[in-house]
């Protein structure tokens, strides 16, 4: 008889089994006691002046963030080393924010540090279970002299922290429509063409809740950030039958890009950032916001609970905000930047500059999707505040329909 | 017989044509290495240029990350085909107390899935205070890669003939000689088989050892993450160089035996 | 000494999974019994309906994953055993350099071979346009988001596990023993069925038990290669546990799935008739 198979059914082996529970008595303990909730209340003020006399400038900081956040040279961060003497760690660590979550918090919830100082979430989910679970450090408001300077006045607020509490921003993206101009020979101009049988097959959604719960609900009228469990049932409804008629050919990550570009599909939902490298690239792809609205998402900053090093990684926050670094960092990354003035310093650098790197910086300067003019701004929408208990009814709602 | 060599010829014909399709978007890759790419997307091809092989090196962080996933990829094979080559044995060649749960727990590792044994090896190590580095993801890997090297050396120690090694201990070879010039020799290519998976399976991770890695970054997590905005072309570079080394090995490998016979 | 050496040679294997395998399952039954949710926390409530629940909740995902699971796991068989074969039998010296060459893309990344793949089989692109411009395919013929590149995707990035162990098992036997078998046979196929593939057959349970298991769990291929509906149970897995934070559902889940599958290996290995064949070969 095969081993595997003569260990399954051999009598002894029930005996076994006992053993191995026996064994992992030690592993239940270890359960019993990992999973405790631990939800907190905001600290009181005092308790934030508290802590922020506590702590000291220790000479350096430990930055983590997305990969192609910051130029190859950290030309951003070599400036802070020089002009504050502290030195940095960056690293390149957050692929994807739940899966940030998802091991960020066993070490919090331990109480243990994460060893950054900084880390790089966007609003949603996960970055509200982190404020909510104690995790995020508040900051001290009087140590962000450039951010309340320079930020515009969209990022300074946010309904998902208001007051800067917890977080600033490091660079925004809208989430809109984008279509192929090879395939689509219309001007798109509402999220209906999204549900046009017309692109049977064709059109692409986002598969995470929050991005195609609201495209659903601003298709219907309704504001995401003033919706109820009715509302979502009836976004639900319009994206269920949307699927059902097959209009959608997939609900993507972030490959809907590739898809769209190349002809896969003819619209999508979008971010602002991907479609504006395609232009450079030269790909066939325009980015919409549509009338009836769109999203704005934000990668926030935010310190960590257990930071080793606070009072450098907040001198490091604020010193992005000074405009020629935001423009440093802006003019790599392509998304929108919480900086305002960025938009004419790139255009001053425009002019001096020659060639193909004038064009490029000519083309940024001018794009929408690198700075939303006021109109563009006038229809984004935030994403839906939801508790927990509301997570748990707006999630299923969504996935029953994305991941049939 | 010439029916016979035909079907031969055919299904060399055929194994090449299996390698071939399994090679396929490695032509691809090896490509766009070589694309004059003007934005952060490299997905339409723009020109020819080599200007990428000259900024190889130009990531800091990708070339850590690339040299942490070969140190990781090795150092977990080694200790994977060592120890799973033993169990292997012991499963495919010895009754003992405890084999049904240890068959059990072999089919468990491979039947986990990934994210699974991601999250609760991070508890784990949490639990249990151990900082997450290159060794946490190494010993991750060595546990997800040593069942695929236990089921191969299983299938190869069942169709060997026992008789072999009790002939070489009848001659007086000691027990360990028994296992160097008889045992080894006749599993080995179901531990190289194992160790090739082994590596392929470490070097290819993402989800295991992004709960683990605390702040080591390999190649993997670091292009996932480079999705975002854009992989830059250096990574088809460096994918060109692995893929391009191999060959060399390859050729190198049947050039000696070639001379050998 | 001689009746120690199992426990000798198991002893390390032994270590590392009672540590890094048993303590964390142990500690996954737990959680997957518990109810609450990730902000207030979990509670022990030996909630066995939890299982009732996630089952009842997601069985068309759960039976989809098994089907595909089945039939990449025979598509690579079929694929797999001639590659194995030939290289045991006929690759001669050169054998290890063909299984290297067979591994060698799976040592890049899978984001590399992914892009790849959908660069490839794009509905307009080098392959799928060049077919439609000449006339051979109809406009709106595509493979990507379909069933068929799921199942084509598992088979793909499993195929080398498939062929690896069947080759090992194969070129143990000794290629006079075909030459007689063929003697002795009136066909070659005769010859086939009655010697080389019952030797063979440790190495296809082998291939299967590492592709089948895998493939079955595998959330990746349906992600990036499936349509609206190819979700398979390890993306239902993977959303309850990082973006529900439902631990208790993603746990339960994954004991369902194991179960299934170790019933699964099992009616394929009575199916198959291993055992008698495995016996043969031991003695």
């Amino acid at each position: 008889m095969n081993p595997l198979m003569r260990g399954m059914t051999q009598p002894r082996t029930r005996r076994d089994v006992f053993r191995l529970t026996g064994l992992s008595a030690a592993g239940l303990a270890l359960a019993a006691c990992g999973v405790q909730g631990q939800k907190v209340a905001p600290p009181k003020a005092d308790a934030v002046a508290d802590y922020w006399a506590k702590q000291t400038k220790n000479g350096k900081v430990v930055f983590a963030n997305w990969p192609e956040y910051m130029p190859e040279d950290k030309g951003p961060l070599e400036r802070f080393k020089k002009d504050t003497g502290i030195s940095y760690e960056y690293k390149e660590v957050i692929q994807e924010n739940a899966e940030f979550f998802g091991k960020a918090d066993p070490v919090l919830r331990a109480g243990q540090p994460l060893g950054y100082d900084i880390v790089v979430m966007t609003n949603g989910i996960q970055l509200q279970h982190m404020i909510e679970l104690g995790y995020v450090v508040a900051l001290d408001q009087s140590k962000l002299p450039n951010f309340q300077a320079n930020a515009g006045q969209k990022y300074k607020e946010r309904a998902y922290d208001p007051g800067n509490k917890y977080t600033i921003p490091y660079t925004s993206g809208v989430t809109g429509i984008a279509y192929n101009t090879e395939y689509v020979k219309d001007d798109i101009t509402s999220i209906e063409s999204l549900f046009d049988a017309k692109y049977k097959g064709r059109v692409g959604m986002m598969s995470d809740a929050q991005e195609i719960g609201n495209f659903g609900m601003i298709a219907l009228g309704i504001d995401p950030e003033k919706s109820t469990e009715a509302d979502w049932k009836k976004a639900g409804e319009k994206l269920k039958a949307q699927r059902d008629a097959g209009i959608v050919r997939k609900y993507y990550d972030q490959s809907y890009i590739d898809a769209v570009s190349k002809g896969d599909i003819w619209l999508t939902m979008a971010w602002s950032g991907d479609v504006f490298q395609r232009q450079l690239a030269g790909e066939p792809v325009k980015f919409i916001v549509p009338e009836e609205g769109g999203t704005i998402w934000t990668d926030n900053m935010l310190i960590p609970k257990g930071a080793a090093n606070p009072v450098d990684a907040l001198m490091l926050m604020d010193y992005l905000y000074q405009p020629a670094v935001a423009a440093e960092l802006d003019e790599f990354i392509q998304f929108v930047t919480p900086v305002p003035a960025v938009q004419d310093l790139l255009r001053e650098k425009a002019g001096t500059a020659k060639g193909a790197a004038k064009k490029a910086l000519e083309e940024m300067v001018d794009s929408p999707l690198m700075f939303p003019t006021e109109a563009d701004y006038a229809k984004l929408r935030s994403y839906t505040q939801l508790t927990t208990q509301q997570e748990q009814v707006f999630n299923p709602i969504f996935q029953s329909i994305t991941q049939a | 017989m010439r029916g016979a060599r035909f079907g031969d010829r055919l299904l060399h014909l055929y194994t090449w044509l299996v390698i071939v399709w399994l090679s396929s978007p490695i032509a691809v890759m090896i490509l766009f290495g070589f694309n004059d790419k003007r934005s952060k997307s490299n997905t339409t091809w723009q020109g020819f240029t080599l200007r990428w092989y000259g900024e190889l090196f130009d990531i800091p962080d990708l070339t850590v990350a690339l040299r942490n996933t070969l140190v990781i990829a090795l150092v977990s094979t080694v200790i994977t085909v060592v120890i799973g080559t033993m169990l292997g044995l012991a499963l495919g060649r010895h009754r003992f107390r405890g084999k049904g749960v240890t068959n059990f727990l072999v089919f468990a590792a491979i039947s986990t899935p990934e994210l699974v044994m991601g999250a609760s090896l991070l508890s784990l190590f949490v639990s249990g205070n151990v900082p997450r580095d290159a060794n946490t993801i190494i010993v991750s890997h060595v546990l997800f890669s040593l069942s695929f090297v236990v089921v191969t050396v299983r299938a190869r120690v069942v169709t060997l003939d026992p008789s072999l090694e009790e002939a070489a201990r009848d001659l007086g070879a000691t027990a360990w000689g028994t296992f160097r010039q008889v045992t080894l020799p006749a599993i080995m290519p179901g531990v190289l088989a194992g160790a090739m998976l082994s590596f392929a399976l470490s070097v290819d991770d993402y989800v295991v050892t992004s709960f683990v890695n605390g702040s080591t970054v390999t190649f993997p997590l670091w292009i996932v993450g480079a999705v975002k905005t854009g992989i830059p072309a250096q990574v088809n570079v460096m994918g060109t160089l692995i893929f391009g080394i191999g060959v060399l090995i390859a050729i190198a490998n049947a050039v000696a035996t070639r001379r050998r016979t | 000494m001689r009746r120690l050496t199992p426990y000798l040679l198991a002893l390390p294997s032994w270590m590392w999974l009672a540590i890094f395998l048993v303590v964390p399952m142990a500690a996954m039954a737990s959680v997957s019994l518990q109810t609450g949710n990730a902000i207030d926390g979990f509670a022990m409530t030996f909630s066995f309906s939890n299982y009732a629940d996630a089952i009842g909740a997601y069985s068309p995902q759960l039976l989809r994953s098994l089907l595909y699971g089945g039939l990449a796991t025979v598509a690579m068989l079929v694929i797999g055993y001639p590659v194995a074969y030939w290289i045991a039998f006929k690759a001669g010296h050169r054998k290890s350099v063909y299984l290297f060459l067979l591994l060698l893309p799976f040592f890049v990344s899978f984001v590399l071979r992914t892009i790849s793949w959908n660069f490839l089989l794009s509905d307009n692109g080098i392959l799928f346009g060049t077919l439609k411009d000449w006339g051979l395919l109809p406009a709106d013929f595509h493979v990507l988001a379909t069933t068929f590149a799921v199942v084509g995707g598992l088979t793909y990035n499993f195929l080398p596990f498939m062929i690896l162990p069947i080759y090992v098992a194969l070129e143990r036997v000794d290629p006079r023993v075909v030459e007689a078998a063929q003697d002795l046979y009136a066909t070659r196929a005769a010859a086939f069925r009655r010697v080389v593939l019952p030797l063979s057959l440790p190495g296809v349970f082998a291939g299967v038990l590492m592709t089948f298991v895998p493939a079955t769990a595998d959330p990746i291929n349906a992600a990036i290669l499936g349509g609206t509906s190819n979700t398979m149970i390890g993306n239902i897995i993977q959303t309850e546990y990082l973006t529900n934070l439902d631990y208790p559902t993603a746990s339960a889940l994954s004991f369902t799935l194991m179960a299934v599958l170790l019933v699964g290996i099992f009616v394929y290995a009575r199916a198959l008739g291993t055992e008698n064949v495995l016996e043969a070969a031991a003695r």
